[in-house]
């Protein structure tokens, strides 16, 4: 499951070439031109940094082949990408709802061009056929699509007026709780990741997010997307390395109000949420009975569900007085 | 005026700073505004009668419908805070009883509660309801014998507000269908449930009702100082024949409460109290997966601008932070006053305060009543003290404390800083920390500038200012032109550290159930 760290500077580790693996190549293009490979960064307040730590690690598809060198993120890191989630809410949050909703849905606009990209690297991070692998993207814009609807709908769905007694006007409205660290599913790098950032954002949070270890090219390709969606600076942050070590941090932030711990280890499940709870972070977990692995999210009745939004959401209950 | 610095001191004061003779050597009848001493009546002691209350020399646990003794026959006894004397022996809850209990609760989830429908289990609720209102005079004396807090509020706040929540959730109990748009609400099976000493009463229906309505069975610990209204609950369900099992209750100290919440046999987590045992309990459970809410510790900003209705806001000031000694973890315990009001306000605030009775909880003239135990009053005496000794100026009316039991003055600091404890940490006494501010802007600043968010208040003429400071405050409650407003159909619950999940309304119920797909 975890990855390998890379333990030097040259490249390949293994007998492959990242070349070799025809899945990467970005694009046709004649056999006897070079391709310009990309390199993977971190994503911090709109940025694209290396990790200040200078570490990588390679990234294999699931034969375990090499892919690319990830940044190896750190706790530094972390406290970077909480600041600049912590200084976007404000001003994301204050957003009106059908703005929100139109910048997720740029999202999903810009992904769409993007397609073949997300196909190519979801096939090759997740071991996928190109048939699968589109299925997967076309679900992941979708779920955009979906989420970015509700932006201007949960006050009504959520919310209500309540009957109290006495000459008040008695309301409840859902507001963002504020920055949400997201560990991302660790197998279903694209479509698992869009699943559980885009109810977060649509309540008007912000996030640091940890991609899947394992797979997380496909999310840094997203971060590109958001970088030129319309989506504020600082409201997404994605770090890429080793959840072991990533995951304690992020869970122990005080400035950091929920985490999703989806794509935590269940073994480290215990120790998270006991880290969390010395800032009492709301936390949004897998259902029970529900294995990572065996999830399936494309499903749109399992894996796309209002309540998810919900979970990262207060309600604030308002007396307004009546009278003359 | 003389101003105490000392409370310690003040308690053994001479009678002058109580007698009701003006000692600035102005004419008996110029008792005019700004002076902030007592004023020239005495009430004639007005005691609720006790006879109502037959209280009983021994209570057990209530598990399976049945009163039990605790499995190792210890017991511990709950004292009335106003006299310092005990009321009765307590049965003490060991590991064993917590089993029982649990095993207890589970039965009930099937044929007899979580299969009934919700028709049926709506009709309990109804009748649980009834009988809180018809023995309501009861649970109120009982209420203040045992808590401490005024007959006043135990009768006109507590116990109607009770009745309430079970009236309230009575009525989803056979419409959960309606409840969530798409969904099926399911229960979560047996929820242990820990509620403090400020509200007894009232906290165990805020638990139990909704729990109750949306198909759970409970076991409900109260607080070690506050058993006697649950376990005269336990009579009420008796009377409702309420079927074995749904509810039961046990009593003893923390450990036990902290045995109940992390038994494996439990689905759901309710507590009310205190932000760090909150912490505790989140920890206690962490990884068992239990659907688990918090109602923890608060340290509100009540909010006055420049244009507020002054009378009304003094009054909201008032019951905001005296009201049930302060001892409520939404109690508007900063006050924020706009500069340039702060002096009049502040001068009226001081004259409101020297009408405050404090006293016997029975007596129905009292304000406020006696602290709940030795420990809170410690604890407030303490904070006060680190107000003084970092500098915030004390204001204290000079009333008349009873000579025992646990009371403590209403107390009134001005010149704090917001780096003071006593602007930083939650109190739970009758302790008011005074700031000041310019701008809606520093308003809020101020307000948000804590780690809890439970509730706020916003006194102002302008309901445009109201709903701007409303969306801007980060805080769970928010009340304009009121302050402690409660009722069941009013969602409760805070942000930040106070705590996450409902209490009340719609959003209360959902703090009881699974969602599944239609």
């Amino acid at each position: 499951m975890a990855a390998r760290v890379a333990c030097t500077a040259y490249w390949p580790t293994s007998g492959s070439r990242i070349a070799d693996v025809p899945s990467v190549r970005l694009g046709p293009g004649p056999a006897s031109r070079i391709d310009v490979r990309k390199t993977y960064k971190l994503y911090i307040g709109g940025a694209f940094p290396r990790s200040e730590s200078g570490r990588t690690y390679v990234v294999e598809t699931p034969g375990g082949e090499p892919l690319a060198n990830a940044c190896r993120a750190s706790r530094k890191d972390v406290r970077d990408a909480v600041r600049a989630a912590r200084a976007a809410f404000q001003p994301w949050a204050a957003r009106s709802a059908m703005n929100r909703g139109q910048i997720l849905y740029r999202v999903a606009e810009l992904m769409e061009g993007r397609r073949d990209q997300f196909v190519t690297e979801v096939a090759a991070g997740e071991g996928l056929s190109t048939g699968r692998a589109r299925t997967v993207v076309e679900a992941a814009i979708d779920r955009w699509v979906w989420y970015a609807g509700w932006a201007d709908k949960l006050g009504q769905v959520l919310g209500n007026s309540n009957p109290v007694a006495g000459s008040y006007f008695n309301f409840t409205i859902p507001e963002p709780t504020g920055v949400v660290g997201i560990v991302a599913p660790e197998r279903s790098s694209l479509l698992g990741l869009v699943s559980r950032l885009a109810p977060a954002l649509a309540g008007g949070n912000v996030s640091v997010v940890i991609a899947s270890e394992t797979r997380p090219l496909a999310a840094v390709t997203l971060t590109e997307v958001l970088a030129t969606s319309d989506v504020p600076s600082g409201v997404v942050n994605l770090l890429t390395g080793l959840k072991d070590e990533l995951v304690p941090v992020l869970a122990a932030h005080v400035d950091v109000d929920a985490v999703d711990t989806w794509g935590i280890d269940p073994a480290a499940q215990a120790e998270v949420e006991r880290a969390a709870a010395d800032s009492v972070k709301r936390l949004a977990r897998r259902p029970r009975g529900v294995v990572d692995e065996r999830f399936d999210w494309a499903d749109d009745r399992a894996a796309q569900r209002p309540e998810w939004i919900a979970a990262f959401l207060e309600m604030k209950t308002v007396w307004h007085p009546i009278g003359a | 005026m003389t101003t105490e610095t000392d409370p310690k001191a003040a308690d053994a004061a001479p009678e002058a700073s109580r007698a009701l003779v003006r000692t600035d050597g102005q004419a008996p009848n110029s008792w005019g505004l700004g002076d902030g001493q007592a004023i020239p009546w005495e009430y004639a002691p007005a005691p609720e009668s006790r006879d109502i209350v037959k209280l009983k020399p021994r209570y057990g646990l209530f598990i399976g419908g049945r009163e039990v003794p605790s499995s190792d026959g210890s017991t511990f006894s709950t004292i009335d805070p106003s006299t310092e004397e005990p009321l009765a022996e307590v049965a003490r809850a060991t590991e064993a009883d917590v089993e029982k209990a649990i095993r207890s609760a589970r039965r009930a989830t099937g044929k007899s509660w979580g299969g009934l429908p919700g028709r049926e289990r709506a009709k309990y609720l109804f009748r649980i309801a009834r009988i809180l209102q018809e023995r309501s005079r009861e649970f109120a004396v009982l209420e203040s014998m045992d808590s401490g807090k005024p007959i006043k509020e135990s009768r006109d706040v507590d116990v109607p507000l009770a009745a309430a929540h079970f009236w309230y959730y009575a009525g989803w109990a056979d419409k959960l269908d309606y409840a969530f748009p798409g969904r099926v609400a399911r229960p979560l099976g047996v929820a242990a449930q820990v509620i403090p000493w400020n509200f007894p009463l009232l906290m165990l229906a805020w638990k139990i009702a909704p729990a109750l309505a949306a198909g759970n069975t409970v076991v409900l610990k109260p607080a070690s100082t506050t058993p006697l209204s649950a376990l005269l609950f336990a009579e009420v369900c008796r009377q409702a024949d309420l079927p074995a099992g749904v509810v039961n209750i046990i009593t003893g100290p923390g450990e036990i409460g902290m045995a109940l919440v992390t038994h494996p046999g439990v689905d759901k987590v309710a507590f009310t109290g205190s932000t760090a045992v909150g912490k505790l309990i989140a920890k206690g459970i962490a990884g068992q997966g239990k659907a688990l809410t918090l109602e923890l510790g608060g340290k509100a900003a009540n909010i006055v601008f420049d244009d507020a209705p002054l009378d009304q806001a003094i009054e909201g000031i008032v019951n905001g932070i005296y009201f049930n000694q302060g001892e409520v973890c939404c109690a508007g315990s900063r006050l924020l006053v706009q500069e340039s009001i702060a002096e009049p306000l502040i001068d009226k605030l001081k004259d409101r305060l020297a009408t405050i009775r404090v006293g016997d909880p029975l007596d129905k003239n009292t304000d406020v009543g006696a602290i709940n135990s030795k420990a809170q009053l410690e604890k407030i005496t303490e904070l006060v003290a680190a107000g003084v000794a970092e500098g915030a100026e004390i204001y204290q009316p000079a009333c008349e404390l009873p000579e025992r039991g646990f009371f403590f003055r209403p107390t009134l600091f001005t010149n704090v800083a917001q780096s003071h404890r006593i602007a930083r940490e939650e109190i739970f006494g009758p302790v008011l920390s005074t700031l000041t501010f310019r701008t809606p802007e520093e308003a809020i600043e101020k307000a948000n500038n804590t780690p809890y968010g439970l509730s706020a208040g916003v006194w102002t003429d302008k309901g445009s200012r109201i709903l701007m400071m409303a969306q801007r405050l980060r805080a769970g409650v928010v009340w304009a032109n009121t302050f402690n407003r409660f009722d069941p159909a009013s969602p409760f619950g805070g942000y930040k550290e106070s705590g996450y999940g409902r209490e009340g309304g719609l959003h209360g119920l959902l703090a009881y159930v699974r969602l599944e797909d239609r």
